[in-house]
């Protein structure tokens, strides 16, 4: 399993080490370099308060974009909370993600309007063209995470697609495809880092 | 009329602006390139101009034109909008390219550009402003009043509109115990979707003993289909913030916070942005408006969580815990956020707070109903020709929201018809739907309650006929489903069973059986369920079952779905009779299942038709049924 993580870290901004200390309990006496000094400055920054623990976890998943487990114990130990709490905190919201994304999330919005305007076309047509499923969301190139959420609150545009933070309205499946499509092209000349 | 026409109906002779709406509809379709380019525009055409707000300029004709971008106007199917004032030009759907000739013709030359004017589908009428546009006309905008003009980045222009009057009033110079009075008055009851007075609310909290009591204001609004909360945050923070000071000084807190969704990142830009100004001029801090009494405000992100929408889940969520309610009581009044009373507002019930301390109790019952007073923002959306954010009094009627200011229901291709009503679902997953019936019911929390549904936070979703209501009702399971936070049984197990009925029931696999232990279950969910989201959850499926009987028992004991929207269920077959052969479905079917000869009905092979639903897409004629 860690073996695995690292090779999914790998390439992400910080990666997790091979030897991340999972259970060595981190006392005082021995003051080991922090193994993720990013995330020990954003829980510094909240004054190490185990209330903190949500905008921590977002701040953290804005590193590396999604929660890696050994991130996840690390945060434990740092704020002197159980593991089991921090694991249930990012499995509870939907905005935790504890697999890796893909570099640029697709988002469609499947709220009411955009249900009712057919939004489960574009996604079929989505999860069929980029070869993702709801279980398996991200492709193997790890270049698109494909989402559904609630509601965008754009409502008047339904059908609306998010890509990143770029927001598309009064989608159908072929112009869905095509914003897709561009995003891979605009890739394929300049890869963005 | 009160709303943004007020400013329309100002004399011609007032201060040239120029207003682009930056709400999040109008950004997906272009408003910030837009916005630059008027800013370039306007300067190359040499013509004096700024996008600071200074309050003694306002009203002079000859300072230099004013550029600013104003929260969401609430057309935004029309977006993006571009206001000219002070003729009170409404121009719709503005491209890049249009920018050019909007500066030479209008803002150069006083002239109108009429192909960017609203054209009003039902009297095909151009309309130059809002105030002759029927969706804004049957309007009370006093929440949305500042949201289109004012630049919400501008504490200064929100000032100049009376921004801060009622907080200033408020904390200098009425007692907690009046600031109460007044709200219970009032009679405002809470927008969030409970419907709860708010004055009795406040009460609860004032009268605890406690040296530390909070203020949240409710900004996770995460119903599908709604956008209210969002649109008051983005076009007008301060009116929010403003109320969490009055709140805070009604109950006698210090720290207030805001809790917004974090799916709306502008949403919670805006309210950072704002409680920085506000701290800045010395509104928050350790001596508010001189009073010497502390308010604090900070804004959090949720995160991605419905049921937090809660309040109990809500603090659990604040306090870094999974967003779970607990049982009430004791209520948050008594014991909320870290052990000491909390009260836990929407983002429209404190902006409408706002206007009772301003007005007064009196001024705010005028409008809306007796056991609902003052007005409601809803967030009109689905198949109406236009969808946008509404502000009306309570006890208006269906018709007159979506008929008259929806402008009326549009079949699948988007053709507005008086037949094409089939329903209006009310409330998100936690309300129901209405039908035809319904349309002439004055809209009121008691009301609604009566048929089964709810106010909800106010999403209102048409439906044209072509929808199928059991996967409406499917749709919103999945929804509850989903969201449940799994602490009761029967709302984590219950909908999920639903929910596979429903399945069983759109794939043909039901029998009678299934709809006895659907409606069973349903009541069991409402009864065994501690919050409002299991106690809600079965809402939409038992108004459609009232409703809509006829089409659950299509689908169970006819296996059929009457609007061909189930593709199980669905036997798409050819109108011999409308079939004009023009071999247009032909081409266009990806499994070639449709033969026939140019000018003869064609006809569908059922071994090979996979129900997508292009053909009936493809045919101009209607030819197509069952799909």
């Amino acid at each position: 399993m860690i073996s695995n993580l690292n090779l999914e870290t790998q390439g992400q901004p910080e990666a997790a080490p091979a030897s991340a200390p999972l259970s060595k309990p981190n006392t005082k006496n021995s003051p080991a370099p922090a193994p993720f000094p990013k995330v020990a400055l954003i829980i510094e920054r909240h004054g190490r308060k185990p209330a903190r623990l949500v905008p921590i976890l977002q701040e953290v998943q804005e590193e590396y974009r999604y929660l890696p487990p050994d991130v996840l114990s690390y945060v434990a130990r740092s704020l002197n909370i159980a593991p089991a709490r921090v694991f249930g905190v990012a499995t509870f919201y939907a905005h935790f993600a504890i697999k890796p994304k893909g570099k640029h999330v697709v988002r469609l919005c499947d709220g009411t309007a955009c249900h009712v305007k057919d939004s489960v076309p574009i996604l079929d047509a989505i999860r069929f063209r980029l070869g993702v499923t709801e279980a398996q969301p991200t492709t193997r190139d790890l270049l698109f995470t494909v989402e559904t959420v609630a509601c965008l609150g754009a409502c008047g545009l339904a059908p609306v697609l998010v890509v990143d933070d770029q927001v598309y309205g009064a989608m159908n499946p072929e112009k869905a495809l095509a914003v897709l499509e561009s995003v891979r092209e605009q890739e394929r000349k300049e890869p963005s880092p | 009329m009160i709303g943004p026409s007020t400013e329309s109906a100002l004399p011609v002779t007032g201060r040239r602006r120029v207003i682009v709406c930056a709400g999040t509809g109008c950004v997906a379709n272009g408003a910030y390139p837009v916005f630059q380019a008027f800013t370039d525009q306007i300067k190359a055409a040499g013509i004096p101009a700024t996008t600071e707000f200074k309050a003694e300029e306002n009203d002079q004709p000859d300072a230099p034109l004013r550029l600013n971008q104003s929260g969401c106007q609430g057309f935004c199917q029309m977006g993006p909008l571009v206001t000219i004032l002070p003729e009170g030009i409404l121009y719709t759907k503005v491209r890049l390219a249009d920018v050019p000739e909007i500066v030479a013709s209008t803002l150069v030359g006083h002239e109108l550009v009429k192909r960017l004017l609203y054209v009003d589908p039902g009297t095909k009428k151009s309309c130059q402003g809002v105030a002759e546009i029927p969706f804004y006309q049957r309007q009370q905008r006093f929440v949305l009043r500042e949201c289109g003009t004012i630049d919400p980045a501008s504490l200064e222009e929100y000032l100049a509109h009376g921004g801060y009057t009622a907080a200033r009033k408020a904390i200098t110079a009425m007692t907690p115990e009046g600031i109460c009075r007044e709200i219970l008055q009032s009679g405002l009851r809470g927008r969030g979707g409970g419907g709860f007075s708010t004055g009795r609310k406040w009460e609860a909290a004032r009268t605890q003993r406690s040296a530390k009591k909070y203020v949240i204001c409710n900004a996770d609004e995460g119903d599908p289909g709604a956008f209210m909360n969002r649109s008051v945050m983005e076009g007008n923070p301060h009116s929010v913030l403003e109320g969490l000071m009055i709140a805070a000084r009604a109950i006698g807190a210090d720290e207030t916070l805001i809790y917004v969704r974090t799916e709306y990142p502008l949403a919670v830009a805006r309210m950072k942005q704002a409680v920085k100004d506000a701290q800045r001029l010395g509104f928050l801090g350790n001596n508010a408006f001189g009073s010497g009494q502390t308010f604090t405000c900070e804004v959090l992100e949720g995160a991605g969580a419905f049921v937090c929408g809660e309040e109990t889940a809500m603090i659990a969520s604040i306090e870094g815990h999974r967003g779970m309610p607990r049982p009430k009581p004791p209520f948050p009044a008594q014991s909320g956020l870290w052990g000491k009373p909390t009260i836990i507002n929407n983002v429209e019930t404190l902006a409408h707070c706002v206007r009772v301390i301003n007005e007064g109790a009196e001024s705010f019952r005028k409008l809306g109903t007796a056991q609902s007073p003052g007005t409601k923002t809803f967030a009109l959306t689905g198949h109406v020709a236009n969808t946008g954010l509404i502000e009306v009094p309570f006890g208006t009627t269906l018709r007159e929201i979506v008929i008259q200011i929806g402008g009326g229901i549009t079949d699948r291709r988007g053709r507005i018809g008086p037949n094409n009503f089939k329903a209006v679902q009310i409330g998100g997953p936690s309300g129901g739907c209405l039908t035809a019936e319904h349309l002439d019911l004055p809209l009121d929390y008691d009301s609604l309650r009566s048929v089964g549904a709810m106010i909800g936070s106010g999403g209102l979703v048409a439906m044209n006929q072509k929808t199928c209501m059991v996967s409406i009702a499917r749709f919103f399971m999945d929804f509850t489903q989903r969201e449940s936070c799994g602490k009761c049984v029967l709302c984590r197990e219950g909908t999920r069973q639903m929910l596979t009925l429903l399945d069983d029931i759109i794939a043909g696999r039901a029998t009678g059986e299934t709809l006895v232990l659907l409606e069973k279950l349903a009541h069991a969910v409402q009864k065994g369920s501690l919050c409002g989201l299991g106690k809600s959850a079965p809402n939409p499926v038992l108004t459609t079952l009232r409703y809509f009987r006829a089409e659950y028992d299509a689908h169970v004991f006819h296996k059929c779905c009457p609007t061909g929207q189930c593709k199980a269920l669905a036997k798409p077959s050819i109108d011999a009779d409308k079939c004009k052969g023009c071999q247009a479905c032909q081409k266009k079917c990806p499994v070639g299942a449709i033969t026939g000869e140019r000018k003869q009905a064609h006809v569908i092979d059922p071994a090979k038709c996979t129900a997508c639903g292009t053909c009936a897409d493809t045919c101009k004629f209607d030819a197509v049924v069952g799909v």
